[in-house]
């Protein structure tokens, strides 16, 4: 008897949930709506998709949440951060929280300091670490936040004075006190690096609710299983690390969507189209894993170092709107969004939309009354589908990165615009299931470890180098729970670095491989 | 004379971004320094050289280090004032204002935040309007005019200063003291007067990176004609719109080489091929050069407009190929041998922006 595995995605509008076998295949799945307190949803999608399942097969349970996300967008339910920068005499001339939208400021930050510590690119001490400083800081902290985060100049490289820094607050508030260190939250860049460290102490608390609902939603079911949470990158955490490290989580729900699409499409590079009422998003999945962004990522308003999905978006959806006639046909921006299914022609309402355009032409079925677009002249319906087609064709051009024609996975409630054929894609594929992507792309996905340093690549070498940072991506991720022998290089990026001696160069490896057992 | 706040410095940010050409820097830290020295010591005062006294002293303040140390340690203020300090007190001169070196990447914003600190105004001008990788490529080295003497300091007090024979030897000695002084630190050079400053440098480039970077954000909100504007603004000219399919880069003598790749949207016959030492150098059109150093190789975001530095590039980046005139200051005798393509290695000639069609 095979195992399976739950996945749920808590969405802005839907909570999908999935239940999985060990081959992957979707043996049951649901979707609910996203209610004001997520667990609701989250009791009733799992009510839902466990009915006639045997619950004792289930072995994991994997969660994709919007939660934390919203928390910072909402600014609620944010802890209060003491934020200290060991890095004096350097970085005085910019302050923690410089450039933070002026509410989350005042919601989150409570006192900081920039004290003596922090290290050289060479390694060799900027200061020694000022334990005098670091007391005092925890003494004006006690009782004023929730949490503190510590950062450092290149502690991604050199740790020793945050992990010092973490014994002093112990010693001072107590070993539960809760506090994150920047090397292991981000990567390069001290400003970006410390955003991220203050962003995720001030969530500990609500991905403490988050795992602790998560947890008691599964056990009043009877499912007692390793729980874990999928991240930004669409690979997965533990539900204690989760705890620990929640602002990993904040941009896994698009990341989920494409990985899910292409792995119920059975494929591992392709592009994926997901067309919903007013918009059309594209990305692509090389190896498994969606190309990121090279631009750094603003959450809520705060600029962080997180690499997220690179996609493109148009204003094309099943509710974009039609005007105008014949050849000169204007097609969106403007939407009637989801009040398609009341304000569309053959839904009997007076709006001319694309997926009325899309029932005329034959590529939407069960939708409506085709008759009551029979008025709209051929040369309006001609003149619509080719502009539509030709906006996912340059969006699916722009997106590649090689001129050899790739696969095209259509999901979203208006997937049917896109037509069976586009010049450049090899096959278009609309995978059973795809409404639940979401929630299949946290129940399929897999552990993982990451580098991210610089290296001198002289007098060692380039190979030598390039080795280790794979070796040490393979044990983070063998750490992380991946099957030892089953880990995989994801990604290998190289950066030449300017003006630095020695041939110096950025490094980054991502490792990824399924659980173990 | 005008006063410069808090809310003019994000436009001055995407000028500088633009004329970094690629490297120069990341502006974003040298911004947040500048918002802060102004909201800690009031708006600065920007000033015309003929504004000042002819004979009054005017110092110059940069970082200079490597971009990615930058990032990580971040500078403190102090280093900055400590050279301008020591270079003030070996030529026995006090300075009566401020002035960028490089108005093109971070150091177009540092001195700004030097200026706040100071109590001086800044001058509007510079010696390169854009960034270039050494310091002796300026037009004061055209002129003769000497980088030295010149100051170095870190943020823990240590402080340098150079008396020097050639404006070659300044950049090796500087290059050479950042490495040992943790490739993060404050330089003060090329200590002129007002009057040699119009005799000899860029006027009105702070203004000009103003206006570009207004422009820039019109584009980049997408309002009808910006474009245009934009580039009619700067006398530039769209030469390539395409994606990136080829991406080769690595690091020779400490700097940042490499090639890029842009295959073209609507003919992927046709491929732009970019040549990078820090900045973007040199653009080709299939094998003819078409933007050549000093001129500018700007790559901006198809879809957004945003500049994109040589660090940010990767496959599959869809970008828009623009060459920028360079200053006419630039235009005068000997600038080939100090800035243009064979200065940088390259076995090609200087194709004049403006001059025959491309």
């Amino acid at each position: 008897m095979s195992t399976l595995r739950i996945g749920i995605d808590v969405g802005g509008t839907n909570t999908d949930a999935v239940v999985v076998d060990g081959p992957g295949t979707v043996v049951a799945s649901t979707k609910a709506a996203t209610t004001p307190d997520p667990f609701d949803g989250i009791t009733s999608a799992l009510e839902q998709v466990i009915a006639g399942v045997d619950v004792r097969r289930i072995t994991r349970a994997m969660l994709g949440t919007t939660h934390p996300a919203n928390a910072i967008i909402q600014r609620r339910e944010l802890g209060r951060v003491g934020v200290i920068r060991l890095a004096a005499p350097s970085s005085l001339a910019v302050r923690p929280g410089a450039a933070w939208p002026k509410e989350l400021h005042e919601t989150v930050i409570g006192p900081s300091a920039i004290v003596g510590g922090g290290f050289e690119y060479d390694g060799t001490e900027i200061a020694p670490l000022d334990v005098e400083a670091v007391a005092k800081f925890a003494a004006q902290c006690a009782g004023q936040v929730s949490a503190i985060a510590v950062s450092s100049p290149f502690a991604p490289a050199s740790n020793e004075h945050e992990l010092r820094a973490a014994e002093l607050l112990a010693a001072e508030l107590g070993p539960d006190f809760p506090v994150s260190l920047s090397h292991q939250v981000g990567s390069l860049g001290l400003l970006e690096r410390e955003n991220a460290t203050i962003l995720n102490a001030a969530l500990l608390g609500v991905a403490r609710r988050v795992v602790n609902g998560f947890h008691s939603a599964l056990t009043g079911h009877g499912i007692e299983v390793d729980s874990y949470l999928t991240q930004n990158d669409g690979t997965l955490m533990t539900a204690n690390e989760a705890v620990r490290f929640p602002i990993l989580t904040v941009g896994s729900g698009p990341t989920n969507s494409m990985r899910g699409a292409c792995a119920l499409a059975g494929l591992s590079d392709a592009l994926v189209i997901d067309v919903g009422g007013t918009s059309a998003d594209v990305g692509i999945l090389v190896d498994g894993f969606p190309r990121e962004s090279s631009a750094a990522v603003e959450v809520g308003g705060v600029r962080t170092n997180f690499r997220m999905p690179d996609l493109i978006s148009i204003g094309l959806g099943g509710g974009t709107t039609v005007q105008g006639s014949g050849p000169d046909v204007q097609v969106g921006p403007a939407s009637v969004g989801y009040r398609v299914v009341s304000d569309a022609l053959v839904r009997g309402g007076s709006t001319l939309t694309l997926s009325d355009i899309s029932v005329r032409a034959g590529r939407l079925h069960g939708f409506g009354d085709p008759a009551l677009v029979s008025g709209t002249d051929e040369a309006t319906v001609d003149a619509a589908l080719a502009w539509t087609d030709q906006q996912i064709q340059i969006m699916s051009e722009r997106m590649k990165a090689s001129r050899a024609a790739m696969p095209l996975i259509a999901v979203g409630g208006g997937s049917h615009l896109v037509p069976d054929t586009v010049p450049g894609v090899s096959e278009v594929i609309r995978p059973a299931n795809h409404a639940v992507a979401n929630a299949f792309g946290a129940a399929i996905a897999e552990a993982s470890g990451a580098v991210d340093r610089v290296y001198r690549y002289e007098p060692r070498g380039r190979e030598s180098c390039v080795e280790d940072a794979v070796r040490l991506a393979t044990e983070a991720a063998v750490r992380a729970g991946a099957h030892a022998k089953r880990v995989r290089i994801t990604s290998v990026v190289e950066v030449p670095l300017s003006y630095l001696p020695g041939k110096a160069c950025r490094v980054q490896v991502k490792a990824a491989g399924p659980l173990g057992a | 004379m005008r006063l410069l706040t808090v809310d003019d410095i994000d436009e001055l940010t995407l000028g500088a971004t633009l004329l970094g050409t690629g490297g120069g820097g990341d502006p974003y830290i040298a911004r947040l320094m500048a918002r802060q020295a102004i909201e800690d010591h009031g708006p600065v005062t920007v000033v015309d050289a003929a504004e000042l006294p002819p004979d009054g002293r005017v110092l110059t303040v940069a970082v200079i280090g490597a971009p990615t140390v930058i990032l990580e340690k971040v500078p403190a203020g102090a280093e900055f004032v400590g050279a301008v300090t020591a270079l003030s007190s070996f030529i026995g001169e006090k300075p009566v204002a401020i002035m960028p070196i490089e108005v093109g990447g971070m150091n177009t914003l540092i001195p700004l935040a030097v200026a706040a600190e100071l109590g001086l105004p800044i001058v509007d001008a510079d010696s390169m309007r854009r960034a270039f990788p050494q310091l002796e490529m300026t037009v004061f080295t055209l002129a003769g005019v000497p980088a030295g003497p010149m100051s170095m300091a870190d943020e823990k007090g240590n402080v340098v200063v150079f008396s020097t024979t050639t404006n070659q030897v300044s950049e090796k000695l500087a290059r050479g003291t950042a490495i040992m002084l943790g490739l993060a630190n404050a330089i003060s050079c090329y200590p002129l007067t007002a009057g040699q400053i119009i005799e000899h440098g860029i006027r009105g480039s702070m203004t000009y990176c103003t206006e570009l970077g207004k422009r820039l954000a019109a584009v980049q909100r997408g309002e009808a004609g910006a474009y245009d504007e934009f580039l009619s603004f700067a006398q530039a000219r769209k030469y390539f719109s395409g994606k990136i399919v080829d991406l080769d880069r690595h690091t020779t003598d400490g700097f940042a080489k490499g090639t890029v790749m842009i295959e073209h949207f609507d003919d992927p016959g046709r491929t732009m091929r970019v040549e990078i030492q820090n900045e973007f150098l040199i653009a080709f059109d299939g094998d003819r050069p078409v933007i050549t150093s000093p001129d500018l190789v700007c790559l901006l975001d198809h879809e957004n407009a945003q500049p994109i530095t040589t660090e940010m590039l990767a496959y599959g980046q869809r970008v828009d190929v623009i060459g920028l005139p360079c200053a006419p200051e630039w235009h005068r005798e000997g600038f080939l041998d100090i800035v243009g393509p064979q200065a940088f290695g390259y076995d090609v000639d200087y194709v004049p922006l403006g001059g025959g069609q491309p």
